[in-house]
């Protein structure tokens, strides 16, 4: 046949498959104006933590007893705490550690699930079984108790929180991740790529994981505010970062003591836990409307 | 010389209890360059028929050679090459986040052939398609179009035997006529074995040079087009389908 095709002539110039994407998603994302107000109080909390040196109006560990627990001031916006620490400035370096933990857990979680997820869902049958019951096995455990545990065995600090936050993440994940695998390999692009001869792996990989990824993002980032809470959480019981460093959720612990009084102490921090894990959910939500188009807002 | 050569042919699926015995026992001969129908209601077995003899299903029992190499359910890559297929629908065939090159140069690389640009604009343009279409992603075209692109990629792996099954179903008239003269000139081309599995009469009656009549999991009755034109047929389930088809054409 020698019919020819109205071509049509693209509409723009095209770029690269990720740019477009980025590019098309923030073009959505823009339409919601909640989801954008997180995104950009997200994106203000991640400048801090990366800008804090140059932010933060005082070092984060600095004391002047003569100066504890002043009462919010042009010179400490936010008040001081029972050292004289600038909470504003323990606020802002703090953000490296909450932005750190929630990074961390999701880099981990994220291919973790994704992969545990459509191996299951892929293979079917006794694979499947054997993963899924472990998954649901460790859904049952409570992270917070598996972190008590944890710091009990390695000694309370930073990274503990991470490793232990993320052995209770990734389940939710892979069970997602599962269930769309289910539907991609049914799929005939999947039957026509077994007919040509591709391999479990490529088909795993090239095939069926960019399909779940964006229901997977849209996970994490709902996830992402129960991080930051779960790291508060253990900060605020002593098994997450140690003292002197800025965490949020031991700054709550800390001006626990003072909450009549001072109140600023112990409600400043608890203010950033809240905005921080808000603002992770309507991002979350946001995502799963333009990402999930099962999703629709009712 | 013999593509296809089936014999005996059973498949049954089975669950924790139950056995559904799909296709009860079929013989089918098709020579190199010939085209083959089957043609029977919804459910049947001919899509079963078709996927089992390209190794997508593996319950099945009985004797297959496919261009003289007997094969079994499990399938090594070798004789996968052997038979392609295209699926009914052209809007699920296509990986939507694959852009249309590299749908086409996957194949190619699976089975370690050439799958540089060259290959692709080439294998495109065996369909009658531009070459700037293996930019696009499958959203951007049409229905028929990406029916094109899912028979190159049967293609692109050059296989003796081509299995379609129902490629013209989801798509309007219009387009169903080209992509049926498509599908024949690449025939006589190559010298490509088809068999065709529809729901369509007149589709079949078109394409094929010999038709089986498949109900319940038997082949019933072999027609041949000018059986059907002139609406001859041995077996009465034939005669029916041979009527149905002829009372929806007139309606």
């Amino acid at each position: 046949m020698q019919d020819t095709f109205p071509l049509k002539t693209p509409t723009q110039t095209r770029m690269s498959g990720a740019g477009m994407a980025l590019r098309r998603f923030y073009s959505d994302l823009r339409r919601e104006p909640l989801g954008h107000a997180g995104f950009i109080v997200i994106m203000i909390l991640i400048l801090a933590a990366v800008f804090a040196p140059l932010l933060a109006p005082y070092p984060a560990a600095r004391q002047s007893l003569g100066e504890a627990l002043q009462s919010p001031s042009a010179q400490h916006w936010l008040g001081t705490d029972e050292f004289g620490r600038d909470i504003l400035s323990r606020l802002i370096w703090g953000a490296q550690i909450t932005m750190r933990t929630v990074l961390s857990v999701s880099a981990i979680v994220g291919p973790v699930g994704l992969m545990i997820g459509i191996t299951a869902g892929y293979f079917g049958g006794r694979t499947d079984a054997i993963l899924m019951r472990f998954t649901d096995v460790v859904l049952s455990f409570p992270s917070l108790v598996l972190a008590l545990a944890f710091a009990a065995a390695l000694g309370a600090g930073l990274n503990t929180a991470i490793i232990a936050i993320s052995l209770t993440a990734w389940p939710p994940i892979a069970r997602l991740a599962r269930a769309e695998a289910l539907v991609v390999r049914n799929t005939d692009y999947v039957a026509a790529a077994r007919i040509y001869g591709a391999s479990h792996l490529r088909l795993l990989l090239l095939y069926i994981a960019p399909m779940c990824v964006p229901s997977v993002v849209v996970r994490l980032t709902l996830n992402m505010a129960t991080i930051t809470l779960t790291a508060a959480s253990l900060g605020f019981l002593g098994l997450g970062a140690q003292p002197p460093m800025p965490e949020w959720g031991a700054m709550i612990s800390a001006g626990r003591r003072f909450m009549l009084d001072q109140w600023w102490v112990a409600v400043m921090p608890g203010f950033a836990i809240l905005i921080t894990s808000l603002a992770f959910n309507v991002l979350g939500d946001a995502m799963r409307d333009i990402l999930d188009p099962r999703h629709t807002r009712g | 010389m013999t593509m296809i050569d089936v014999q005996d042919f059973h498949v049954r699926f089975r669950s924790r209890k139950t056995e559904t015995h799909v296709v009860r026992g079929i013989d089918l001969r098709v020579a190199r360059g010939e085209c083959v129908g089957i043609v029977g209601e919804s459910g049947c077995g001919k899509s079963t028929v078709l996927r089992c003899l390209v190794g997508l299903e593996g319950g099945w029992t009985g004797h297959v050679s496919l261009n003289g190499k007997p094969v079994r359910p499990e399938r090594q890559k070798e004789d996968l090459r052997a038979a392609q297929m295209v699926f009914q629908d052209p809007f699920g065939s296509l990986h939507p986040r694959h852009r249309i090159g590299r749908a086409l140069s996957e194949p190619a690389r699976c089975m370690g052939l050439p799958h540089g640009r060259e290959r692709i604009a080439a294998a495109l343009s065996e369909v009658g398609l531009p070459a700037e279409f293996a930019d696009r992603f499958p959203h951007e075209l049409s229905g028929g179009q990406r029916q094109r692109v899912a028979i190159a990629r049967a293609l692109i792996v050059e296989p003796a035997l081509l299995l379609l099954d129902e490629p013209t179903s989801a798509l309007d008239v219009s387009v169903q006529a080209e992509i049926l003269n498509l599908l024949s000139d690449r025939r006589e081309e190559r010298n490509l074995t088809y068999l065709l599995v529809s729901h369509d009469l007149s589709v079949v009656a078109h394409m094929c040079d010999r038709i089986f009549v498949m109900q319940h999991g038997v082949f019933v009755d072999e027609l041949s087009p000018e059986d059907i034109g002139a609406g001859r047929a041995n077996h009465p389930y034939a005669q029916h389908l041979i009527t149905a088809s002829l009372l929806g054409d007139a309606a």
